[in-house]
């Protein structure tokens, strides 16, 4: 296959995940209507996965949207059509997940030479959304996620139109700074604390949310799991992202930085911005354990930590023209005409 | 407030009266320490660290880009005296900036260090005694089995201790075991905070005793390692000049592949071909530079940063003396390598000649606008204007060598009245008016940017952040849990002689102890278990 083609084929599959997250996005739209008037689970569940859990040892952990729709107390008929819409949604998150693969490998396989997809801002965000969806895809079962399905498919959705809309540019080679083995690691690191975070940040906002309202609500909010559960899931996704975080920003990161630019720490605004996200996180895990800050405050933190981190993933790139990190700059299309009236430049 | 009354009664030496809320220093200090070294102090110190390292990405940083850094000053008149008031164009050298992380520091000092005591104590401590109703405990189970209470102790001591935990040494007439683990997870908090005084030290002494320079060096000269060679020098404050390791390199050769992209023509796999010694007298080596992959001779590490290129000018004056003449290096202004330059001759009579413009590596005249269509020098124009009067280089001030100071200078004007501008080939010679004098364009060089750098302490961050990593992934992960066992002679109500409560607690709150319930369960139970959990 030719780099065009490969080039086209990612484009194209970028198209279809696109698709196939909407259809996803539909199906669990249409699961959670049919939970409308559902009484509150909780207890239902939680007696449910203690009976499950007691008797046949480890599979106690709930098993997706059967089991806790089941536990609902709608008709028979609302009930299997939660199961098969969250199921539906399920299958159709997972082929949007692989179609998405294909189009960062396409990606990959563009370039002359091939190179992963980190090169700009657009395969930055298509290669985060796809590790959102992949760890909401392992740890669905992990921690019973199934609440989480329509927000994840709504962010990836989202994110995904954002990238194709604005952020598209087409397969370019590695500027010479970005060509090392370290693009590999840091970015990769970066890319998955970046999902993690990302999956924390939706759990604390729930947790908020719920919070707001109680933590035994009816109608969809019911089915969401308790406070302190949420509360439990949030901490372990950000306790798995924030050594990650560190390892991509604290430690690869001034590695190449002092290859690439001979200090290993320049107080660029990306560097800043990554700090600033480390210091939000680390007091996110603080405050799990302060009295006066645990609960809502460190949910809070962990918003704010999210903020700053998609902040700076994006935002820095435009706002700052500072960055030896911005790679969103429209570089000239071919090598650009440079027009020069008279050699005075005043305003060069 | 009250015993104010008596007023003019002293007060009985021995116990003073105070008022409320009164301390003394000696209180107060301790009083300030505990705020100081409490959890939610650190916890605001944090957040103010993170808040108070936001204008430094929005400002320009006089460290960071100090052009960039000047150009913002002289367009922001009124805002810059405030700035430099506050030091917001130093953000992370400022004082409050310092004031926030070192107050943290101390906070965390002052926070680790008794809890290494109480850590020490805690582990030469048996686990705690059973509580007395295990059914209380959020997470338990019980259930009967039809061995004997000392069986199920037995049992349960063996399986446990299989699974690492520390059990509380038997006494007699226990009916429980008590077990712990997780005692690393303290180790690896511990280990975490201490190793982020290391990486602060060894970034401390990175910026005090390390420098960073650099300098443009054109193909074909020689560089050696002394301070005047170059062009910025920004030593740590306790940087001393004895530090420089005595090489010395010629720059020998470029070589730039230039590719065409649907981005435009970009350079790639650039280098430059290094002849160095690592000091007077030993061998010579040779070395291609490129990015990302650095030199090292000795202490210092070499760099290279960017290229561009180097106009070949001379320039005579009016009574026919060479004035200026050299590589000049003029700064690319973007992809396309169209680059801006100066020249400065003071020392020309009758009248000092500056010269400012454009090199075009590839000049092609397109619809009567000059451009340049190709970053490779195929084509090389340069195309100058031309000032004379004072240039203000006789004022002891340094003045950048890409900035023409203007202020006294003025324009020389062609035959037309217009301003005059130089267009010269590689070979061309142009005759300024009024007998100024003539330019010379005589060839072009390419030029590197080489950026040195010494970072003392470099290996200890590392070695402290790789530390910090460590710990922090045992304070996440390791889960410090205590399991209690507990067997009574059974009420024989279901046939069972022992009744065993089993309840387990994780003691970070993180974590799921149902898990550690039932895989005891599992080894231990005999029966069916009749399990009450909730979570």
């Amino acid at each position: 296959m030719s780099n065009t083609a490969w080039e086209t084929l990612s484009d194209q599959a970028i198209a279809v995940s696109g698709i196939v997250y909407f259809l996803a996005l539909l199906a669990h739209l249409v699961e959670w209507s049919a939970l409308r008037g559902t009484v509150p689970v909780e207890v239902a569940a939680a007696t449910a996965s203690t009976r499950a859990r007691s008797s046949e040892g480890s599979v106690a952990v709930a098993t997706g949207p059967e089991d806790e729709a089941g536990a609902g107390t709608g008709t028979a008929e609302s009930r299997q059509r939660v199961a098969l819409f969250g199921r539906l949604g399920l299958l159709l998150t997972m082929i949007a997940a692989v179609v998405h693969l294909t189009s960062l490998v396409g990606r990959g396989m563009a370039a002359d030479p091939n190179r992963v997809p980190w090169g700009n801002m657009y395969e930055f965000t298509i290669s985060g959304t796809f590790v959102v969806t992949l760890m909401y895809l392992v740890l669905y079962r992990r921690f019973s996620l199934a609440w989480m399905a329509p927000i994840v498919v709504a962010f990836v959705l989202s994110m995904l139109m954002v990238a194709v809309i604005w952020l598209h540019s087409e397969v370019t080679p590695l500027t010479e700074a970005l060509n090392s083995y370290w693009l590999v690691i840091h970015v990769v690191s970066a890319v998955i604390a970046t999902g993690a975070f990302t999956l924390g940040g939706m759990t604390s906002a729930m947790w908020l949310l719920k919070n707001r309202k109680g933590d035994i609500a009816t109608g969809p909010l019911a089915r969401v799991p308790s406070l302190a559960t949420l509360d439990r899931v949030s901490y372990r996704i950000h306790a798995f992202g924030f050594p990650v975080w560190t390892f991509a920003v604290l430690i690869t990161g001034p590695i190449w930085a002092h290859e690439a630019w001979s200090s290993y720490w320049n107080w660029d605004p990306k560097e800043v911005w990554a700090f600033i996200t480390w210091v939000v996180y680390a007091a996110y895990l603080h405050a799990r354990s302060t009295a006066g800050w645990k609960g809502k405050n460190a949910a809070i933190l962990a918003l704010v930590g999210l903020a700053t981190l998609w902040f700076n993933f994006i935002g820095i790139n435009f706002f700052s023209t500072t960055s030896q990190h911005s790679y969103a700059e429209s570089a000239p299309a071919i090598v650009q005409p440079v027009e020069a009236s008279t050699p005075s430049l005043s305003a060069r | 407030m009250t015993t104010r009354t008596s007023a003019p009664v002293e007060p009985p030496p021995e116990t003073p009266e105070r008022r409320l809320g009164e301390l003394n220093p000696r209180e107060l200090g301790r009083w300030l320490w505990r705020q100081l070294t409490s959890m939610r102090t650190a916890l605001i110190l944090l957040l103010l660290l993170a808040l108070a390292a936001v204008p430094g990405s929005v400002i320009p940083q006089e460290g960071v880009d100090s052009l960039k850094t000047s150009r913002w000053q002289a367009d922001h008149p009124t805002l810059t005296p405030i700035y430099e008031k506050l030091s917001l164009f130093s953000v992370y050298d400022s004082p409050w900036f310092s004031a926030i992380y070192i107050l943290l520091m101390i906070s965390l000092v002052g926070c680790i260090i008794p809890r290494t005591f109480v850590y020490l104590r805690a582990i030469r401590t048996p686990p705690p005694t059973a509580p007395r109703n295990l059914t209380r405990l959020p997470d338990h189970a019980s259930y009967g089995s039809g061995e004997s209470v000392d069986e199920v102790l037995q049992r349960a001591r063996e399986v446990l201790q299989e699974r690492g935990y520390r059990l509380r040494p038997a006494q007699d007439g226990d009916d429980f075991v008590s077990a712990e683990r997780g005692y690393l997870r303290e180790v690896g908090n511990l280990v975490f905070h201490l190793s982020v005084v290391v990486v602060l030290v060894g970034f401390a002494l990175g910026s005090l005793f390390g420098f960073r320079g650099g300098a443009v060096i054109a193909e074909g000269s020689t560089f050696a390692n002394t301070i005047s060679q170059y062009d910025d020098f920004e030593p740590g404050s306790l940087f001393s000049a004895d530090q420089m390791d005595p090489f010395v390199f010629s720059f020998d050769t470029f070589d730039v592949e230039w590719q065409r992209t649907n981005r435009g023509v970009l350079a790639r796999a650039f280098n430059a071909g290094l002849t160095y010694t690592d000091q007077p007298g030993s061998d010579e080596r040779s070395y291609d530079l490129r990015v990302n992959h650095p030199l090292t001779i000795g202490d210092t590490d070499v760099f290279l940063i960017g290229h561009g290129y180097a106009p070949v000018i001379t320039v005579t004056d009016g009574e026919g003396n060479e004035v200026y003449s050299g590589p000049t290096p003029f700064l690319p202004q973007d992809q396309s390598f169209l680059s801006f330059g100066v020249v400065k001759s003071p020392d020309a009579q009758p009248g000092q000649i500056g010269l400012e413009g454009l090199f075009y590596p590839t000049f092609e005249l397109v619809e009567g606008n000059p451009l340049t269509i190709y970053p490779d020098d195929l084509n090389p124009l340069l195309s100058m204007s031309v000032y004379t009067g004072d240039l203000g280089l006789d004022v002891p001030t340094s003045q950048s060598v890409y900035v023409l100071d203007k202020a006294n200078a003025t324009q020389v004007l062609n035959d037309e009245g217009q301003p005059l501008r130089l267009d010269l080939s590689i070979g061309e010679t142009a005759t300024l008016p009024d007998g100024l004098g003539t330019v010379t364009f005589e060839s072009v060089q390419p030029w590197t940017r080489i950026q040195f750098s010494q970072t003392p302490g470099k290996e200890l961050t590392l070695l402290g952040v790789v530390l910090a990593l460590i710990g922090m992934c045992g304070s996440l992960f390791i889960r410090p849990r205590r399991v209690w066992v507990r067997a009574r002679a059974g009420s024989d109500e279901d046939g069972s002689a022992t009744m065993v409560e089993v309840a387990a607690l994780d003691r970070s709150g993180g974590g799921d102890v149902a898990p550690v319930l039932e895989e005891i369960g599992d080894e231990r139970r005999a029966a069916p278990p009749r399990a009450e959990e909730k979570q």
